[in-house]
Formats: C-alpha cells, structure tokens, sequence
C-alpha cells in the first residue's frame, strides 16, 4: 500500500503544546513514529543560575503549569538539604496537602484531555466542571489557581486555618463521589472502553527497560512510588496504597488515575485530622553552603528530580531538572508499534506529556543540509547579538547610550 | 413559476436553510445542556453562517481549483433536490413517481461523494485521508440503511414514497413493526452525518479537520449548510418512512407535527452524539457489518412475515 508521512505538530488540535511528531502510514496504520521535541526550550536552568535561591524557587514553579508545586517542592527540598534546615512539621503537611490537591487538579484534568482525545467531548464537560471544586479549594489556600507560591526555602508562607480545614474536607466528599461516577463510567461505558482497552501497550518489561515512571509505570505493573519508596514531606506519617494495575493499556492508565484520586482523598482527610500546631518557617541563610543534592518528589505525572549544586553564594552553581515526561516519552514509540492513527491522540496523551516541562535543549536543524549542530553558550551569545546587529539592534551602541543618559 | 418557488423558497433552499440552522442550534443547544454548558444563542448558526461567508477563501495551490469550489454547491443541491420527493405533511410530496424511495436514497449518497472529492481534490494529507475515512465508512454504514429503509417498503408493497404514506395511513399502527429498522437508520444518519461517535472523518484530534481541513470562508460555509440541511432532509426522510401518521390532519396541523418529527430524530441524533465516544474506522466497519447488517435483516424477515400472513 502506498505509504505517506503525515506531521503532527508543530501546531495540532491533538496538541496541547508545541512539539512534533512525523508518522509514517500505510492507510491506517502507523508504521513509524519518530518525536522532535525542543520547541518550548525556555533556558529555565541555565536562568536559575543567575538568580537567588529565593527567586528560583518562584522560577521553578513555573516550569509547568499544572505540577508548579511539585517542582517547586522539589527544588525546596534539594536546597534544604544542602543548607542543612530543619523544616517545621506543619510546614511539610501543608506542602503535602498542596501536593496532592495538585494531583486531583492534574488527574481530573487528564481525565478530560483523555475524553476529548476519543472525541468524548461529554466527558471533558463533566471531568473540568468538577476540577473548579478543587482549583476553588487552591486559591482559597494560596491566592491562586495554578502557580501557588506557597513554598519559601524553609518552610511555606500561609498557614491553613481550622475553616479551611473544612471547607476541604467538604469538597473532598463531594469529589469522591463525582471520581465513583467516574470509575462507572470508564468501567461501564462501551465505546470508551473499546477505544481505551488493548491500545498503547507497554509490558512490564518495557516499561522497565525504557524507564517509565509513575502511572504510565504503575499501569504496566510497576510498583513504584516515591511517596511510599523515599518518603518526603508527611507522606511517612500517612496511609495509603500504591494503585497498581495489570491491563498495561491506557485502560490501564486511566484506572491507575482515578484509583490514585481515591487515594488521594484519603490522604487528605489525615492530613487535615494530623496536622500538627506549630510555626512555619525556620530561618535559612541566604547564602547556601557549598554542596550538592538529587531531590525526587512523586509529581501526578511521575517522578521528578532536581539536582541542585551550590557553590556557597547566594546563587546556585547548577540546577538540573529532570521532569516525568522526559522519562515517559520514549515509550510512546513502543506503544505505538502497529497501531492505527486514530490511537496516536490518545496514546500520547495517556503519558500526561508536559512537553514544555521536558524541553531542555534546542537541536538546531539546517535547513536542506540532514546535519544537525549543538551551539555552546558562548557560541550562542555571539549568534544573538549577530542576529539582533542584523535586524538593526546593536546591544554595544545602546549600553554606551544608556552610559550615557545614566550620566 | 411554481417550480422556481418550489426550489428556491418552498419547501426548497430559503425554507430548508432556515430550518436547517434551526435544528443546527437545536442540536447544540441540547448538546450543551447535556454536557453542562450554557449553549449558544439562538442566532448563533446564523452568525457562524454570516461570519463565513465574509472571510476570504483560500484555495491550496495544488488542488483542483474547479472541483473544489464545485463540490459544496453539488452538496447543498443534492439535499435540497432529496426533499421534493418525501411527503412532508401530507400524503402527497411536491413530486411524486413509482421509485422514487431509491432516488431519494441517491440523492441522500451523493454529499458524502462530495465530501470525499472535495477533499481529495484539496490535495492536503489530512483531507486526503479523511476522504478516504468519508468512503470507507459510507460502504459501512449505507448497506443497512438501504435494507432497513427498504423492509418498511416491502410491507407496502412499493417503492414510492407516496404510495408508502398512503399505505401506512390506511393501515394506522403498522409503523409500530418498524421500530427496530427506525433505530438501525437513526445510526447509519449518524454516520451519514458524521457525528460522534462515526466521526471518524473530521476526527479533529486525529486529522485535524479532515475532508475540510483546507475549506474556508464561503465555501466552508455552504459546507456546512449543506450538512445542516442534509440533517433534515434525512431526518423527513425518516419521519416520512417510519412515523407515518397524521398525514391528513390539514396544512397547518400537518406542518406543525411535520416540524415536530423532525425536530425529535434531530434531538435524539444529538442525544446519541453526547453519550459516546469516538469509534475506530475498524470498530465502526466491524459494528455496522456484524450489528447492523443482521438487525437489518431482521427487520425485512419481519416485515415479510407480516406482509406473507396478515397484508393480504
């Protein structure tokens, strides 16, 4: 049959983000895919090299969108351990507690992408009316709906009061029973089912082999979980099970979300019953010590690592990101060896991609030459005041005309 | 003269127009308070028409410049030509010859032929193989419509839909044998019209916009109209074949519960349309063969019984 390449992306309804993917078809089914990523590379690591400790906490959370708090919480964690700090008990719950009020907001936001993806538009109607109950719970908490700024190095900066204790309990009841409705409708629904069940399978070997983690892991038989394997913030103090799953499809993945969302409530509900009294900061130097530290939290999306390398000023030496979805894409390719277009959408996004947390290098393509080239720093700042000089901006003349009119 | 009022104002282009963007805002309407949203206004078909229309059309370089802008006109006129020949409110269509019941079917095929030159003539990857989705799923689903339209006929007697509803009206209540082929057509008009979940060849997360991925402004616009008044003429199709009754209740009456029928198959087409998930082509392909084709089969053995042992 006759075979054709068709692109998907850089710019794609499927796509939430800009990256890009090439397939190769032979009617219907895919018979090669390859994946360029790259075009969301913000320089966050490099930018954290210029900036305090304390502004990079507030960089880091923006380095996504829907798990902000895990890196933030991330990054927290590393420098705490350089410098040494003692983190109040309190402190650690409420991060907890904002962790896993994240993860509702990114499983139920999944849930919906997921829907959308299979042209279940129903599904994303109901999944992101009911994600307004908990994005109404974070910005009662912190002032915000995504980017909560509530971790400082040290501790967190507001406190949660007994009423808002309550107010989230309620909202968990009524989330639970919505995420039952849920569970029915996956378990129940026909279409949904034969569009999910046998697709983008990923044994357990793979799995292991290309490195997945969390739920895309976790639904192929992983049992990982570094809340339960390397305990952080509260979560030694807290029960819960690590949601497994056998089917090793995206079936498998979706009861692996909303099974961890039950999880979750329980978490929640301890911890607003344990919360101990208590301050919230203890006082960090703003100057770090030198010394070196590999943090990983438990993001909805998966595990995520930072690596912090401080050199005794009040900037750090180098900060390494790894986000989940790094560590998640290579098994696209896998899962969708002799699979049909239609599955690729929903294949994707059953990873939960964060291509812009992920993007940590440019590739630099010429154009009509197949090589490809790795630009230095240095190189790279000669090539942008090259590129400005030639559209008419000369960086040298306005600095001395700044000189000049500072004088 | 009563002709050119018949295609252009009644019950052809204006009427069929009008009505169609009607149901259009019925159907999203409903969609909307389904899924919990607020739903458009109702002008809103209107204005999403006007606002097409204004925009600028944009032909690729590659495609079939002549094809191109031929098909959504051939569309709109094959829909529009369908409805001539179905009794609307009374026993009596505008037209009316022995055979007429295939003609309408035809007519009925042909926008789905037009979606898949349309796009194959747009020469773009995404509209090419939507295109080709658009015909691989009318072999589907066009088989059990055909038969489960055809059973309802063979009671009659005829192949004339005038003949039909005068059958059915001397013979109130028969209709009720034909509720099993009603529910098979209503599926093939959901692939016909492609809707969720046969919207396999618009599938947007898929192939983007699929055979109109490369249409805009007025072209687009009377593609869409074309779909709109598409709807209705199959959805009088269906009230014609499997909701005969009161057809001799007088103009006025007649075309209220007319509006009536129609406006209830486009309702639960858009019921149908919230409460599933997209299919695969395969799935669809294997669902309409191995589902439907025997369904449909079913229900021309039961008409043959009834017609062997009580129509005499």
């Amino acid at each position: 049959m006759h075979k054709v390449v068709i692109p998907i992306g850089p710019q794609h309804p499927a796509l939430k983000e800009p990256e890009s993917f090439s397939v190769t078809l032979s009617g219907e089914k895919i018979m090669k895919f390859s994946a360029r990523l790259g075009y969301n590379h913000r320089g966050i690591e490099k930018a954290c090299e210029e900036r305090t400790y304390i502004q990079d906490v507030y960089l880091t959370e923006r380095i996504c969108g829907i798990c902000s708090h895990s890196h933030s919480t991330c990054f927290v964690q590393a420098v705490e351990e350089i410098a040494g700090a003692d983190i109040p008990k309190r402190a650690l719950y409420i991060r907890t507690l904002v962790g896993e009020l994240e993860r509702i907001h990114s499983h139920l936001l999944w849930l919906g992408v997921a829907g959308h993806e299979v042209g279940f538009d129903t599904l994303l109607m109901y999944t992101w009316r009911d994600r307004e109950v908990v994005m109404d719970i974070l910005a009662m908490l912190t002032g915000n709906r995504v980017n909560y700024g509530i971790n400082t190095i040290g501790g967190v900066r507001r406190d949660v009061t007994a009423e808002q204790g309550k107010a989230i309990l309620k909202a968990m009841d009524t989330l639970e029973e919505r995420t039952n409705y849920y569970i029915q409708i996956a378990t129940k629904e026909t279409t949904l089912i034969q569009r999910l069940s046998g697709v983008g399978l990923l044994s357990n070997k793979d799995a292991l082999k290309l490195g997945a983690v969390g739920p895309t892991a976790r639904a192929s038989g992983v049992d990982r979980d570094v809340r339960r394997d390397d305990p952080y913030a509260a979560y030694a103090e807290v029960k819960f099970k690590v949601i497994t799953d056998n089917h090793n499809d995206v079936y498998g993945r979706t009861l692996v979300r909303v099974g961890e969302l039950l999880e979750t409530y329980k978490i929640i509900r301890q911890i607003i019953k344990k919360m101990p009294e208590g301050p919230l900061t203890v006082k960090v130097p703003r100057k770090i010590p030198a010394g070196e530290a590999v943090s990983r939290y438990e993001a909805p999306r998966g595990e995520d690592m930072h690596y912090v390398k401080s050199n005794g000023t009040e900037k750090p030496d180098r900060v390494k990101v790894r986000a989940p979805t790094l560590a998640n894409i290579q098994t696209v390719a896998k899962m969708l060896e002799d699979r049909q277009l239609a599955d690729l959408p929903i294949v994707i996004a059953a990873i939960d991609p964060c291509f812009s947390c992920t993007d940590r290098l440019t590739g630099i393509r010429h154009a009509g030459k197949r090589s490809k080239s790795v630009l230095k720093w240095e190189e790279l700042h000669a090539y942008s005041i090259r590129h400005y000089r030639e559209h008419g901006i000369d960086f040298a003349e306005l600095n001395k005309k700044m000189r000049k009119a500072l004088k | 003269m009563l002709s050119i009022f018949y295609i252009l104002i009644f019950p052809g282009f204006l009427f069929l127009s009008a009505f169609g963007l009607a149901a259009q805002f019925v159907d999203r309407k409903l969609c909307a308070r389904l899924q919990n949203r607020v739903g458009p206004p109702w002008f809103q078909p209107l204005a999403d028409f006007i606002k097409l229309s204004a925009k600028e059309d944009i032909i690729p370089e590659e495609a079939n410049p002549s094809m191109f802008k031929l098909m959504p006109v051939l569309a709109i006129t094959a829909a529009i030509t369908a409805i001539f020949y179905i009794p609307l409110w009374s026993v009596n269509p505008i037209y009316a010859f022995s055979g007429d019941l295939i003609v309408v079917l035809y007519l009925l095929t042909i926008p789905t032929l037009t979606f898949f030159l349309g796009g194959w003539y747009s020469t773009s990857l995404y509209s090419r193989i939507g295109a080709v989705r658009a015909l691989t799923q009318l072999f589907a689903y066009e088989v059990p419509l055909l038969m489960s339209i055809l059973a309802p006929a063979l009671l009659a007697d005829t192949w004339s839909l005038k003949e039909m509803s005068l059958f059915y009206s001397a013979h109130p209540f028969f209709w009720l044998f034909n509720i099993l082929g009603f529910a098979i057509s209503m599926i093939a008009l959901l692939g016909k019209l492609e809707k969720v979940p046969f919207d396999i060849p618009e599938a947007e997360t898929e192939i983007v916009g699929g055979t109109f991925t490369e249409y805009s402004g007025r072209l687009l616009a009377l593609f869409r109209l074309g779909i709109d008044i598409e709807q209705i003429v199959g959805a009088a199709l269906l009230a014609a074949v499997y909701l005969p009754f009161g057809l001799g209740l007088g103009p006025v009456a007649g075309f209220l519960l007319f509006v009536l029928k129609v406006l209830t198959i486009v309702c639960m087409l858009s019921i149908l349309r919230t409460i599933f998930a997209r299919l695969r082509i395969d799935q669809m392909i294997s669902f309409c063969w191995k589902c439907l084709a025997p369904l449909a089969f079913i229900q021309l053995f039961i008409d043959l019984v009834l017609k062997g042992f009580i129509v005499r």
